[in-house]
Formats: C-alpha cells, structure tokens, sequence
C-alpha cells in the first residue's frame, strides 16, 4: 500500500518546474498571452524535447508511455506557472483518446507528432457537457454541420477532436473546406478557446472508426475532467504560496500583515481546503488507470470539487493581496483567471456534480 | 502509488475476518467502540478475548499485558477496516488506552508501567484526562490547579472541566501545577489521581445536546503522593503534547465519516417530501454530492499521511506541504462531520428538530445530536480558530501572534 508519488514522478515535477522557472518568468507568460497565437512555438518544442509533450503517448509512437498521474502532475505545474501551453489537448485529451480508442492507423499517424510536438490537437466536447445556446453540431447528409462552442488549445491546434455524441468523435483537421475557427477571447489568455463551425464538412477520421466506440466520450472526457481539476490544483497551489509569502513581506501597522490573526486564518483556511484535495486529484488520476469502474465517478468529483476549491482560495489570496491584489501588476490576477476557466470548462460544479449523480444511481 | 495490500496483509486479513465471524455473537452490541468506563462483564471479556488473538492492545509489550506486536499502521488499518465491515466493537476506547497508555509507554517508570498498563487497557481501571479548566481553554497552559508539597506529598486545590468519563473513572491524569516560582509552561507535572481520593467531588455538565457527556471535578485538599508524577517535575506540558499527538489514526476517522455519510444517503432516500425523495431534490441532492467529494479528498488525504508515516517521511515539519498536510485534519474533519449532520436536519426539515423522544422522530434524534455534538468537537481540543493559528504559524510560518 502507497499512496503517495514515486521517486520518478518528484524528479519530473521537479524537472518541469526548473524548466519552467527558466524559460516562462512571469514576464514571458504575459508577453506570450498577448500574442496572437496565444502560443511561443520554442517553449512547445523544448518542452517535447524534455518529454513533456509526449507524456501519455505509447514508447512505440516516441512518447513516454506514462500514466494519467504523471501527466496531472505536468498538469498542475504548468497552471502552477501560467503557462501558456497547448497540454491539455494536445498531450492528455488527445493521447488518451488515441490510445484507448484510436484505430492502428489513427494511433500511427497522430500520436508520433503529438509526442515530437509538430503537431497539436484542440479538443471540442461541448456536446458532451450540456450544448450552450445555439450551438447545434449534427450529421446532415452525411456531412458535419452546425457549431460546437468552446474547443480548448485551439489557438495553434493543427486539427481538432470533436465530440459529436457518447460514442462518436471525429478527427478534423484544421484547414478542412468548410470548418471556420473562430477564436472567442476568455479572462485566461493563457489558453485558447474557440468555437468550430462546420458547413459541409466531410467526416472522415471517426475515432475507432466509422461506427464509433460505446462510452467512448465518457472516458475522454473523464481524463479531461481530471486534467482540469490538475490544473485548478496547480493555480491554487500558486495562489497560495504568493499570498503566504506576501502576508510574511507586506507590512501595515508596523508589522508584517501575516501576524494578524484575520490574515493568518484566511491562509490556514486555504490549506485546510487545498491539502486534501491535493489527494482527491491524485486518486481521481489514479483510478483512471488502475480503477476503471469508479473513474468516471471520482473525475467528476475531483472536477467539482477542484473548481470550488481552486476559485475560492483564488479570490481569498486576492484578498490577503489587498489592493495590489486588484491591479494588473500584482500578477496574482493571472491564477484567478486560469482557475476561473477551469472552473467552467468541461462542466461547472453544479452539472458535473448532477452527472456524478446519475452514475451512482442517486437521480 | 499503489493501493494494493501485500500477500501478507491479505493473509492477515483472510485471519482476521475468520475470526470475526466466528466470534461475532460474543461481541457487545451497537459497532462502536467500546465507551471508556464500561463495566459491562461481556464488554471485558470481548476486550480480553481481542487481546488475546492480537486486535486490541496489540502493540502493547507483553510484559504489561498486551500482544507484543511491532507497530505496523498498514495492520491499524485492516483492523479498523474489518471491524466496520463486520459491524463489530474493535474494543476498548476511551482515554486510558488511547491516551494514559502510550503516554506511560513512553515517559513513566517502569513501576507506573506495571502497575498501570496491564490494569487499564484490560477496562478494570478506568481513566479520565485533567487537562481543561475554565481560564485554560485555549490557552491550556494557564492551568492554575495547584499542587504544594507537603512531606513525601502533594496537596491539589483548583478545578478541572470537560473531564469525559469523571463519573466512572477510576483514576484522572492531569496537568496540575507543582512548580509556583517556575514559567507558565515549566511549571506543570503530568500527575495521577485516584479518584476516590477525599476532596474530590465531580459535577456532571450538562451540554447544549441536553445530555451530560462531561463533567467538572473539584479539588479540595485532595492529597497524592510525589512519586504519582509521570516523568519529572516541570515537564507536564511537554509530557501532555505527546499524549495529544496520540490520537487514533485519521483513517478511523474517515471511517466514522464514511459511515455517517451512508447513513446520511439511506435517509434521504427514505425521507420525503409531497411524495418526492429528499434525493431527488436538486439542491438537497447537490449538498449530498458536495460532502461526498468532501469525503473522498479526506479519505486520500489520510491514506497520502498514512504512506508518509510508512516511508518515514516527516509530516510535522514545518513550511512543507506534509507539514501543512497533517496539522489540517482536525480542522477539515470536523467541519465536515457537522455538515453531513446538517444536512441530514435540512433533508428531513420539521422531522429533523424532533428530539427528546418525540413522536415522528427519527433515529432517535440522533441527526440533532450529531449536529450539535460535532460543534462540541470544532470547538474541543484546540478550536477551529486555534488549529487555524498552528497551521499558520507552524505549517506556513506566518510570524507568531505576539504572546502576553
């Protein structure tokens, strides 16, 4: 019995987060955020060399072959560090796609550029979580018609993963006749919405192949569910810290603010909340791997719980901040927004937590 | 991370759920633990039959009347896990063998260890703690029952509270005064009282549940010899921190939640409203979801503390995220159990302030029980404001409050 990381799994934390610190300051971040693309082409391809992109991707395809853990712990560092990279589609959602239920052929000519990061993979499952407005994404004659909102890490995705139903999602390439990608801009500009629209677009790549995969979309979307909730725990964590150390610095009354009791328990208050979610995001990774039968449930739940943690100790380190928690300079805004979104994305709270109880036969 | 059990684990186990079975109708009734300073014959025997196959008192040394098993948690676990399962009394509780035991274990002579041990965690001798009084809450250390020397003895005047099972307690350990001239903190012993001493009185306090689950007891000239001091002299504070670290594992305590939180999913399933099951309310069935993710963070949260201790990693230490981890327990264990009590009082509405026996009452107004009970235990032992401080100070070393 252990439940705790691996030797390995520290070292790749550690690693990613030097990396990090390194080539994505906090001033890099924001210059990389306010450009077009969202994305700095020479962070994606460094981090594929060190084996960030490739994380989930099979050994056989030039990836590492790890598991759903591994990848949340990249995850939580990447929101731990705002950065603006495409992970969560192009290396969870994607690969985890692929390799559960991707054909021969589909695995061999997307997951090798996934892994080397020439290529990248938004993710569309809107039609998974509840469809929003008007968007209306269906077969008509055969052909893909209507628009799905909200595909995630599509700023320089190369191709899209769309959901159509439970068992059905289809492979895109981006400079498909017929698909119109238009951005919709988020508080978080560290990441990159879109919406897809589709007129007479020929569906030719099915995942699994034409007749879909039963459950397929659940799955999927599972990973994805637990991915989010990595990365609530990640801009947390960071929130966090920054307020802690703050509180220790930033002195009113002539003495540091952390020694007044109302600081000091709004702090204690934030980790009383994040430790032990920190564990329910570890078990929901977990069990996505090594427990299927309670995967979906528990990445709901993580999900749920991870954006009620993540925005409330978000606004509450905004808090210690004070004022300078309000500017744009205080930078503290960058991990209210990215918890912001991730709060939405996939579900919010209340629809993920009606779905958690469908699956346990309670509604 | 790996949640399997080993070979070994499962085979004891396999034993240990044989054994259940076959004994089960021996066992006193209810699940629970067995309440500090029962006399109840079929409770000491069902006691002394557990000690006896190693699931109570198991890593007791022999020579003071236990197993002799070494400390292993992953076995606390299986034990705890079975005895819930089986919906059987894993034994004795209470303050003398949770608490007094391993105190003496670690800081009394080896007479105190004799004489004690074997007596206590057998339930003849039933203890009760000293530690509280009405100016020592939180600020525990401003204990001002007071022990002068008198020859070879100590005289004890003052007053103690929230004494839990004074009424049928054999002996008391207390933090009493000894050392006038000494700091606040140096001037402590961790003494033990017989409870039949003259000038001893005990008053039941009755609490806001309407029941009296603890007490006060009163010292008048309450006369003990020196040598019932455990360790030296002055050192009782540092001697009653060991013993508040003795808890039972915080696995236990998801186990209770857990069993609470299926409590708490029959009822509202069986409770309705115009036809409608509380379930199938939506806001009632959301809150339900809520404290389930709630649980399930501190069900992990206790098995990532739980492989820190059997990797031997530190958890106390301070500015680390294990630190932080360990000193939170308390604070997110107790809410938590408040709010599942609350919502079983919010799914059953009218039916849920029922209480004292009332007809239509449910569960025998165990929900308002909890309810109120757990607020006793967000305030008991350190308050929610308290334990907020030592995560602040000691978890993320925020500078300390200044001190009087």
């Amino acid at each position: 019995m252990d439940f705790g990381l691996t030797e390995e799994q520290r070292m790749l934390e550690q690693t990613l987060r030097g990396w990090l610190a390194e080539h994505l300051p906090i001033g890099r971040v924001r210059e990389i955020a306010a450009s077009e693309s969202g994305q700095d082409p020479a962070v994606w391809k460094g981090l594929a060399e060190l084996g960030m992109a490739g994380l989930l991707v099979d050994d056989e395809s030039g990836g590492g072959g790890l598991t759903l853990l591994d990848a949340a712990l990249a995850m939580q560092s990447f929101a731990h560090a705002a950065a603006p990279v495409p992970y969560l589609g192009s290396s969870i959602v994607a690969p985890v796609a692929l390799r559960l239920f991707g054909t021969e052929p589909q695995r061999r000519s997307w997951l090798p550029g996934l892994a080397a990061g020439t290529t990248q993979i938004g993710v569309a499952l809107g039609e998974l979580t509840g469809r929003r407005g008007d968007a209306n994404l269906r077969i008509d004659g055969g052909r893909l018609a209507g628009s799905t909102l909200f595909a995630i890490d599509a700023g320089a995705a190369d191709a899209f993963l769309v959901a159509l139903d439970r068992d059905h999602l289809v492979l895109v390439p981006r400079d498909v006749a017929g698909l119109t990608v238009t951005p919709l801009v988020t508080i978080d500009r560290t990441r990159r919405l879109a919406e897809l629209t589709f007129d007479g677009v020929v569906p030719a790549d099915w995942l699994g192949g034409p007749a879909g995969v039963a459950g397929a979309g659940a799955r999927v979307l599972a990973a994805a569910r637990v991915a989010v909730a990595a990365d609530a725990l990640g801009a947390a964590e960071r929130a966090l810290e920054m307020a802690v150390a703050y509180a220790q610095q930033r002195e009113q009354f002539g003495r540091p603010i952390g020694s007044f009791q109302a600081v000091k328990h709004m702090c204690a208050e934030m980790v009383a909340e994040l430790e032990p979610a920190r564990a329910l995001v570890w078990y929901a990774a977990y069990a996505f791997d090594h427990r299927p039968e309670e995967a979906l449930l528990v990445a709901a739940h993580a999900k749920a719980h991870l954006a009620e943690v993540a925005t409330g100790i978000v606004r509450t380190a905004t808090e210690v901040y004070g004022g300078y928690g309000f500017t744009d300079e205080g930078d503290l805004h960058l991990w209210f927004k990215r918890a912001g979104l991730d709060r939405q994305l996939f579900g919010g709270p209340e629809a993920v937590r009606a779905e958690a109880a469908v699956l346990q036969g309670l509604a | 991370m790996d949640l399997s059990f080993g070979p070994e684990y499962e085979a004891f186990r396999d034993e240990l759920r044989a054994f259940l079975e076959r004994h089960r109708e021996r066992a006193p009734g209810g699940g629970q633990m067995l309440a500090g300073g029962t006399r109840d014959p079929a409770a000491l025997s069902w006691q002394a039959l557990l000690i006896e196959h190693g699931y109570a008192a198991r890593t007791i040394p022999k020579q003071y009347g236990g197993y002799g098993a070494t400390p292993d948690p992953l076995i606390r676990v299986i034990l705890d896990e079975e005895f819930a399962r089986a919906g059987v009394s894993a034994g004795l509780g209470g303050q003398g063998p949770d608490m007094l035991v391993p105190t003496l274990l670690e800081h009394g002579s080896e007479e105190q260890k004799l004489r004690w041990i074997p007596p206590t965690i057998r339930g003849e001798v039933v203890w009760c703690q000293g530690y509280s009084e009405p100016n020592a809450g939180s600020d525990l250390a401003n204990v001002q029952t007071r022990a002068t020397e008198d020859g070879s003895d100590f005289v004890i005047n003052g007053q103690k509270i929230w004494t839990t099972t004074a009424h049928a307690a054999d002996m008391m350990f207390g933090l009493i005064r000894t050392e006038p001239g000494a700091s606040k903190h140096a001037g402590l012993s961790y003494v033990l009282i017989p409870m039949d001493a003259p000038g001893i009185e005990v008053r039941p306090l009755v609490t806001m549940t309407g029941h009296a689950e603890f007490n006060e007891v009163f010292f008048t000239d309450v006369r003990v010899p020196q040598s019932a001091v455990v360790g030296r002299r002055g050192e009782g504070w540092k001697i009653a921190n060991t013993t508040l670290g003795h808890e039972r594992s915080s696995l236990a305590a998801t186990g209770q939640l857990e069993a609470a939180m299926a409590r708490l999913t029959e009822r509202m399933q069986a409770e309705t409203v115009d036809g409608r099951r509380a379930v199938d309310d939506p806001a009632l069935r959301d809150r339900l979801l809520r404290l389930q993710a709630r649980l399930l963070a501190m069900k992990y949260h206790a098995l990532r503390l739980l492989t820190c201790r059997l990797r031997g990693e530190p958890t106390g230490e301070p500015g680390s995220p294990e630190g932080s981890a360990v000193l939170v327990t308390k604070l997110a264990g107790c809410e938590l159990s408040h709010q599942i009590a609350a919502l079983g009082i919010d799914a059953m509405g009218e039916f849920g302030v029922l209480y004292g026996g009332s007809k239509h009452e449910r569960a025998g107004g165990l929900w308002q029980f909890h309810y109120m009970f757990s607020l006793g235990l967000i305030i008991g032992g350190g308050t929610a404001q308290i334990q907020k401080n030592i995560i602040a100070e000691r978890g993320l070393r925020l500078p300390r409050e200044p001190r009087a």
